[in-house]
């Protein structure tokens, strides 16, 4: 593997945003989802029962159903792909669009991914009713919200950091706006959504499995795939089987990584815009090395470049259309309609929280919303707290490791590997431990939500440790500042702003891993934490769709609050008091 | 998509601007940039754009190549008004602008795809422009991989390419160091000399007034805040020519004399004395303090040319006149044309060392800074001697923009840091009257 040093910042961290605007975005996105579901449900009991495939534990099986799993990710990460695209670019280039759907954005990503899949899962079978295909779509479309959003936003931003020197030599050699979009947009914006697809993808592996085999009340759905065998070797209690499956992982992820991501950044690395030459190590990958090397197989490819370099260049729009030129200001007219675009918005608002508030309504009491923000309360306990635990593990250990390059060389492939191995396939071993010593599932069950995404924090520390400037090494040891004052003076703060994307990321995964990870079960024993998490997952499991709505509003509303209120003020301080540069 | 076979009438003119103001910002935030300027531009002719930072030049620069639309007044290009991107005026960027991933040739060729010209052609078209700009043997190379002279070659080439009427350059050589721009400006003249160049005509930005001098036929002076031409200087010499021809010295101290006199280098105050909302230029006290041994010492003793100095420190026109303006400001030093005199007081200073220098600043700082003065008056007379930032911000921003606010306030804590007069905590943002009399 290669040493992968880069700071890695989620483009969604990046972002401030007036608060007001997600007022307007929560009920927009929330009321959608309902609006599908609504519908979804009436029509849900006349539906024959599901064709859906046997599985079998069989470890002959894995390979396909390995394949199967993997061709999921693939298929979402191209929707994802161009859902990026056309999103980004419409919220970059209009703006009133962008006042809509930067905030919705904001929320979709707070909106945890497992919440809602019953709702997606009822769509998608509505869409192709009594057939696997819908099933297929709604475990394609888990994993598609798990990476859209990161990916937008990367995209997002990056339209709007375009040089100006840049865009004004585009204009001035008259690209139209699809050459430019090709030219300049595109190739601009590459590193960064390669970072952040990759990344994404990590987050991905973890919604596949969990998404793949689901029960909404009384349906089961199970798609051939490496979730669906780990659900029923859990059914079984086949612990063999659990250990293929978690092989079966590991050797998925490293195909994943050498023959797609490596060769995917390291071709990337040519979009970057520092215009000096190689500062640092550029990424490297022998696949990567292996086509551009070889004949044949460039001159296979050679006709497809050639194409897409064609596509690229075409004008596509009438050659003398308004290129974007700046207007000296804006006339009236325009702020007419700026206020109608806004009145619309609030009032498609004011629409949807009506029907959110009847809807809920119609089973829930205030004391049960109540209790729901009491079990928030604890999940956010557990979230907190966890992370507080694997901070003082990881951000020690990391600083060390990172301070030793050749060790940092060897361990930080292995942290990212173990970021992307998606934890839920580890879970029936805690599961077991937790049945057999009957230990305490409020406590015991709550080291699973940062299993998996503890090794953003881990792997954070370790590019902040190594990118620590030598200079500040060289002055704090020639002054003699050692023991604590060297931590809390020199490396801690030298670390913070990577530190602190690395728990963003951590505590953005852990929120959703709570919905899968405070409600195990092994074979017909279920061993429950209390939590939201756990509200959520058995409201699901019984198909409650008022009382999933109300879990996955308030967990929405704490995601969000948490990031509000812990993290940007965290990150706002670590970009501004505590850079390096 | 070739003007320049379409326009072989006898019109020498190709640019024709008439009144032309532009204004940036809306209501409290609005600025003037550019107010009522003439100018035309004809055929074989280089003419150069001068002016200090906040001239506009680049602006103007911008309005001809249609990138930006004047607020107001009329532009027009090859006899009818010009609305959008100018089709035949290529741009040359200080930065140089070129795609990083693209190769040089891709780079050349990617105007000719918007022209859709046809592929052979245009691959032709680009390799014979790389020959002629001498870049030959890089077309493969990523920009990456270049000098920054090379750099700007393939940025010519990629203006070249395109047949243009008009050439603009936009401080094209102001990023390289100076042995290769020298490189390139001459490459550029015996190209134009030569005639090997399709272009008619050639506009360029700069500051620095020898390379005007050098290269232009024709230069445009503009004066800043708002920007509108104060003079117009024709240079006769023929090419190539001698930096070190007394008349070229003369032109050169003319012209630096010219900005440097007040009336013409800023249209908004004559007056040398400060007022309260006046805004204040990031100058270091540093650079003061320099500037002043520089003065002081041989061969100056107190009193010297500017471009002389100039030339001496390697500094541009832009970065020595607001360091001469701020200590004529504070009582440190006269201007009078391109010369500059120490006071009394800057001799002093001179002179002085590390503590009594900041004590003769700071009395110099109060007396004439009228807004050092308030901060600190408004510390001495409140109650535990603190005051918020936002106090005196909103003083300013009725008559400053937001950007000019932030500015003069940086510029304000860093000489009050140093005089002593006042202390400032960037975490809370609080002027405050801690640690002064110290010795930190």
């Amino acid at each position: 593997m290669n040493k992968v040093f880069r700071h890695y910042i989620p483009a969604t961290t990046l972002r401030l945003l007036p608060n007001r605007w997600d007022l307007v975005a929560m009920p927009l996105v929330i009321g959608f989802l309902l609006f599908f579901s609504i519908g979804a449900r009436e029509t849900w009991a006349p539906i024959a029962t599901l064709q859906s495939e046997v599985i079998s534990l069989d470890p002959a099986n894995l390979p396909e159903y390995a394949m199967r799993t993997t061709l999921r990710m693939l298929a979402a990460m191209v929707a994802a792909l161009i859902f990026t695209l056309l999103y980004g670019t419409l919220a970059a280039k209009s703006r009133r669009a962008e006042k809509l759907l930067v905030p919705v954005l904001d929320i979709l990503q707070s909106v945890p991914v497992l919440g809602y899949i019953s709702f997606t899962v009822t769509f998608f079978l509505l869409l192709f009713p009594g057939r696997v295909l819908g099933a297929e779509f709604a475990a394609i479309f888990a994993i598609f919200t798990s990476q859209a959003w990161n990916m937008t936003f990367s995209f997002y931003q990056s339209l709007r950091m375009l040089p100006l020197d840049l865009q004004e030599v585009s204009t001035n050699l008259r690209l139209s706006g699809w050459q430019k979009f090709w030219k300049l947009d595109v190739p601009f914006a590459m590193p960064g959504l390669v970072w952040n697809m990759m990344m994404s993808m990590s987050g991905g592996w973890f919604f596949v499995v969990a998404s793949e085999a689901i029960t909404v009340g009384d349906k089961t759905i199970t798609l051939p795939g490496v979730g669906s065998y780990l659900a029923l070797a859990i059914q079984h209690k086949d612990l063999h089987a659990v250990g293929y499956v978690i092989l079966a992982m590991i050797a998925v992820i490293l195909v994943y990584d050498q023959f797609l991501f490596r060769p995917l950044v390291a071709w990337a690395d040519k979009f970057r815009m520092e215009t000096t030459a190689s500062q640092g190590a550029a990424p490297q990958s022998w696949v990567l090395n292996l086509i551009q090397r070889t004949r044949l197989i460039q001159r296979i490819l050679r006709p497809i470049t050639r194409t897409i370099s064609r596509i690229g260049n075409m004008r596509l729009n009438l050659p003398r259309g308004p290129l974007n030129v700046l207007p000296p200001s804006s006339p009236a007219t325009s702020r007419v309609i700026d206020w109608v675009w806004g009145s619309l918005i609030a009032l498609m608002t004011a629409y949807a929280l009506y029907h959110i508030v009847r809807y809920v309504g119609t089973e829930v009491t205030l004391a049960e919303v109540g209790h729901v923000f009491v079990l928030g309360s604890i999940t956010l306990l557990r979230v907190a707290g966890l992370i507080l635990v694997a901070s003082l593990i990881w951000v020690p250990l990391g600083v060390m490791i990172g301070l030793r390059p050749r060790l940092a060389e060897k361990i930080q492939p292995l942290a990212q590997f173990l970021a992307a191995f998606p934890a839920n396939l580890l879970f029936p071993v805690f599961v077991i431990v937790i049945l057999h010593y009957k230990l305490n599932p409020d406590i015991w069950l709550s080291p699973l939500i940062v299993l998996g995404t503890q090794w953003y924090i881990l792997f954070n520390v370790i590019a902040g440790a190594s990118a620590f400037p030598n200079d500040f090494k060289e002055a704090a040891a020639n002054f003699r500042i050692r023991g604590w004052l060297w931590w809390r003076k020199v490396m801690l703060p030298g670390i913070f702003p990577y530190y602190v994307t690395g728990a963003i990321t951590a505590s953005g995964g852990a929120w959703n891993a709570s919905i899968v990870s405070e409600f195990v079960s092994w074979g017909q024993d279920k061993v429950v934490a209390h939590g939201l998490g756990a509200y959520i997952a058995e409201t699901t499991a019984a198909g409650d769709f008022p009382k999933i709505a109300l879990g996955v509003v308030v967990m929405s509303i704490f995601v969000v609050a948490f990031n509000r209120l812990v993290w940007r003020p965290m990150y706002a301080m670590a970009e501004n008091k505590l850079r390096l540069n | 998509m070739n003007t320049y076979t379409e326009h072989t009438a006898p019109t020498p003119e190709i640019y024709s601007l008439k009144n032309v103001s532009r204004v940036f910002g809306k209501g409290k935030d609005e600025l003037q940039v550019l107010s009522g300027v003439d100018l035309s531009l004809h055929e074989g002719e280089i003419v150069g754009m001068l002016g200090r930072s906040g001239s506009g030049k680049s602006t103007l620069l911008r309005i001809i190549a249609g990138l930006i639309q004047p607020s107001s007044g009329e532009v027009r290009y090859n006899g009818s008004p010009l609305t959008g991107p100018a089709e035949g005026v290529a741009m040359v960027f200080q930065t140089f602008a070129l795609f990083p991933w693209l190769t040089v040739l891709e780079n050349v060729e990617a105007g000719l795809q918007a022209l859709q010209v046809e592929r052979k052609a245009s691959r032709k078209r680009a390799l014979a422009a790389i020959d002629l700009i001498g870049l030959d043997g890089f077309e493969n190379a990523y920009p990456r991989e270049l000098s920054g002279g090379m750099r700007q070659r393939v940025g010519f080439a990629r203006g070249l390419v395109v047949n243009p009427t008009l050439l603009l350059m936009d401080e094209p050589f102001s990023a390289l160091d100076v042995l290769t721009a020298e490189t390139l400006r001459n490459d550029l003249l015996d190209l134009w000399s030569g005639k090997q160049l399709p272009i008619k005509s050639i506009l360029i930005v700069t500051h620095n007034i020898e390379e005007a001098v050098l290269m232009c036929d024709r230069i445009l002076v503009l004066s800043s805040n708002p920007g509108r031409v104060v003079a117009e200087i024709k240079v006769p010499f023929p090419h190539p020519r001698n930096r070190l021809d007394p008349t070229f010295r003369q032109m050169v101290d003319d012209i630096y004399a010219l900005m440097t006199d007040r009336r013409s280098a800023d249209a908004s105050t004559g007056k040398p004395e400060l007022k309260m909302s006046s805004p204040l230029p990031e100058v270091s006290t540093n650079l003061m303090a320099g500037l002043i041994e520089t003065l002081a010492a041989e061969p100056y003793n107190g009193h010297a040319g500017l471009p002389t100095v100039a030339e001496r420190r390697l500094l541009e026109v832009d970065d020595l006149f607001p360091v001469a303006e701020i200590l004529e400001h504070l009582g440190f030093a006269e201007l009078k044309g391109a010369d500059i005199t120490l006071t009394d007081a800057g001799k002093l200073f001179a002179d002085y060392g590390t503590q009594e220098r900041k004590t003769l600043f700071a009395e110099h700082l109060v007396r004439h800074v009228p807004l050092a003065a308030r901060i600190r008056q408004v510390l001495l007379e409140r109650n535990g001697h603190r005051a918020p930032r936002v106090r005196f911000e909103q003083e300013l921003e009725d008559s400053l923009t937001e950007a000019f606010v932030e500015k003069t306030l940086e510029s304000v804590v860093a000489w009050g840091r140093y005089a002593e007069i006042f202390s400032y905590d960037d975490h809370t943002e609080t002027f405050s009257l801690d640690d002064v009399e110290g010795s930190m």
